[in-house]
């Protein structure tokens, strides 16, 4: 019966990406940053499902549509538990984790008030480290860190 | 791009020992007419006298001349043009910029978007690296050495920049660390894991006495009361951090006491004629360092 479900839940769709185990408060967020509310594709997506990894967990299902490495490394910064599924046919062919990248340019604000990139129209630059687990963005122009739970989403990359 | 001088980690260990040795030769020789016919921008978005006059005195020693403002408001900066349009502009009237601004990162911003060097004469509270290279400089001349001095710092160690940097820089000459502060202002982790990553041993103590006579250089800060979330741990704690005289009394002969300036009430001035207070000499040694990092970014040392 759980196997059945879980079925249903992940490969419903015949050909596309399903993002699972996504927290239920990034789920907007990750929705943003894969500018899904642009797409014309259909979508679905669930949330506040049960999950055993996670305790609550939402889930997106884009239909006949497969992201690139480079956005989803970018979910690391929102929903390092996600996972990532690519369907074809109904069946699940790829299953991967997502790598956090090295560095991020834009898209993040720096969380230091007094940085020059909240003072003026610059776009943000970041190296990323991670320790144990929680990813860490050092700022290139004030120097300072923002850690993931201070991670805000700047709409444009 | 230019090579610009904005944190002191843009500068590896052979370049500090360089900017050392060139510090020297112009302690030795302070007039020599290198800059002739360059034009210096010193460009302080925020004011601060003592740092600009040490700049301008460096470059003018040097026969170079110099063009900027002292101070925002006079110039279209306050009329909200933004620092791009303000560095793209300058950048075409000089041959290097110093620069002061009180945000974070506008040095390494402007440094991007400059044709020429760029010096951070302090960016906020983030970095002000000649000013960590004078204090190198006032460590291995009055030690004679800069490899392996026991260093005690005192103070403000949690939010003072000029203790970050110089323990940064410190790490390359593999020093020894006292940290010597109230548990408010301890030492932030990250730099005693970037010690400890390095393989550097520190010492941590809340009190002042405890590694006096080992040391061979103290390096004050000021321990300000908007530090402390509480006024009367302030007042508790206020006095433990201030050097007298009878407190040197075992120290090292060439043991010799460091201070960025300006100091409050945290060196008693029965300690400025003790033959241990630095701090005076060590504004000096600001020029020289400023004229080796000048000549060596406009690749004429
Ligand atoms: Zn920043």
């Amino acid at each position: 019966m759980q196997v059945a479900n879980k079925k249903m839940e992940v490969s419903a769709i015949e050909n596309g990406t399903v993002i699972d185990h996504i927290p239920p408060t990034a789920l907007f967020k990750v929705i943003e940053i894969l500018h899904l509310d642009k797409i014309e594709d259909q979508l679905f997506f669930a949330t506040n499902l049960r999950s055993n990894r996670i305790g609550k967990k939402a889930l997106i299902k884009i239909v006949d549509r497969y992201c690139n490495d480079y956005d989803i490394s970018y979910l690391a910064l929102v929903a390092p538990t996600a996972r990532i599924s690519t369907i074809k046919n109904f069946e699940v062919v790829d299953k991967s984790q997502i790598e956090p990248p090295q560095e991020v340019s834009g898209f993040v604000r720096c969380a230091n008030p007094m940085c020059i990139t909240n003072h003026e129209k610059i776009k943000t630059r970041f190296t990323v480290s991670s320790q144990q687990g929680e990813l860490s963005l050092k700022c290139r122009y004030c120097e300072k860190t923002t850690m993931q739970e201070q991670i805000e989403i700047i709409n444009e990359k | 791009m230019q090579k610009s001088l904005v944190s002191i980690d843009d500068f590896s260990k052979e370049q500090i020992v360089h900017i050392l040795g060139l510090a020297a030769e112009f302690e030795a020789n302070p007039r020599q007419k290198i800059l002739e016919g360059k034009v210096v921008a010193s460009l302080f978005f925020e004011p601060s006298t003592r740092t600009r006059l040490s700049f301008e005195s460096a470059v003018n020693q040097l026969g170079g001349r110099v063009i900027g403002f002292s101070d925002a408001n006079a110039t279209s900066v306050s009329k909200g043009e933004t620092l791009h349009d303000t560095i793209k502009v300058i950048t075409n009237y000089c041959d290097m910029i110093v620069m002061r601004h009180p945000v974070e990162g506008a040095a390494r911003y402007a440094s991007e978007v400059a044709s020429v060097p760029v010096i951070n004469a302090g960016d906020g509270a983030n970095q002000h690296p000649t000013q960590t290279l004078l204090d190198l400089y006032s460590i291995a001349k009055t030690q004679g050495r800069i490899d392996g001095i026991n260093i005690m710092m005192v103070g403000d160690l949690k939010y003072g920049r000029t203790v970050h940097s110089l323990l940064q820089a410190l790490s390359h000459f593999k020093a020894n660390f006292t940290f010597v502060s109230p548990v408010e202002l301890q030492m932030p982790i990250e730099y005693k894991k970037f010690l400890y990553e390095k393989g550097i041993s520190y010492y941590e103590t809340s009190d002042i006495m405890e590694r006096m006579s080992e040391t061979d250089i103290i390096y004050m800060t000021r321990v300000q009361r908007e530090r402390f979330a509480d006024t009367m741990e302030y007042e508790r704690v206020k006095n433990a951090y201030v050097l007298r005289r009878d407190m040197l009394n075992d120290t090292k002969d060439t043991m010799k006491i460091l201070h960025p300036l300006p100091r409050v009430n945290e060196i008693h001035k029965d300690v400025d004629n003790s033959g241990k207070a630095y701090y005076f000499e060590q504004t000096q040694n600001g020029v020289y360092a400023r004229q080796a990092v000048i000549s060596h970014l406009l690749g004429l040392k």
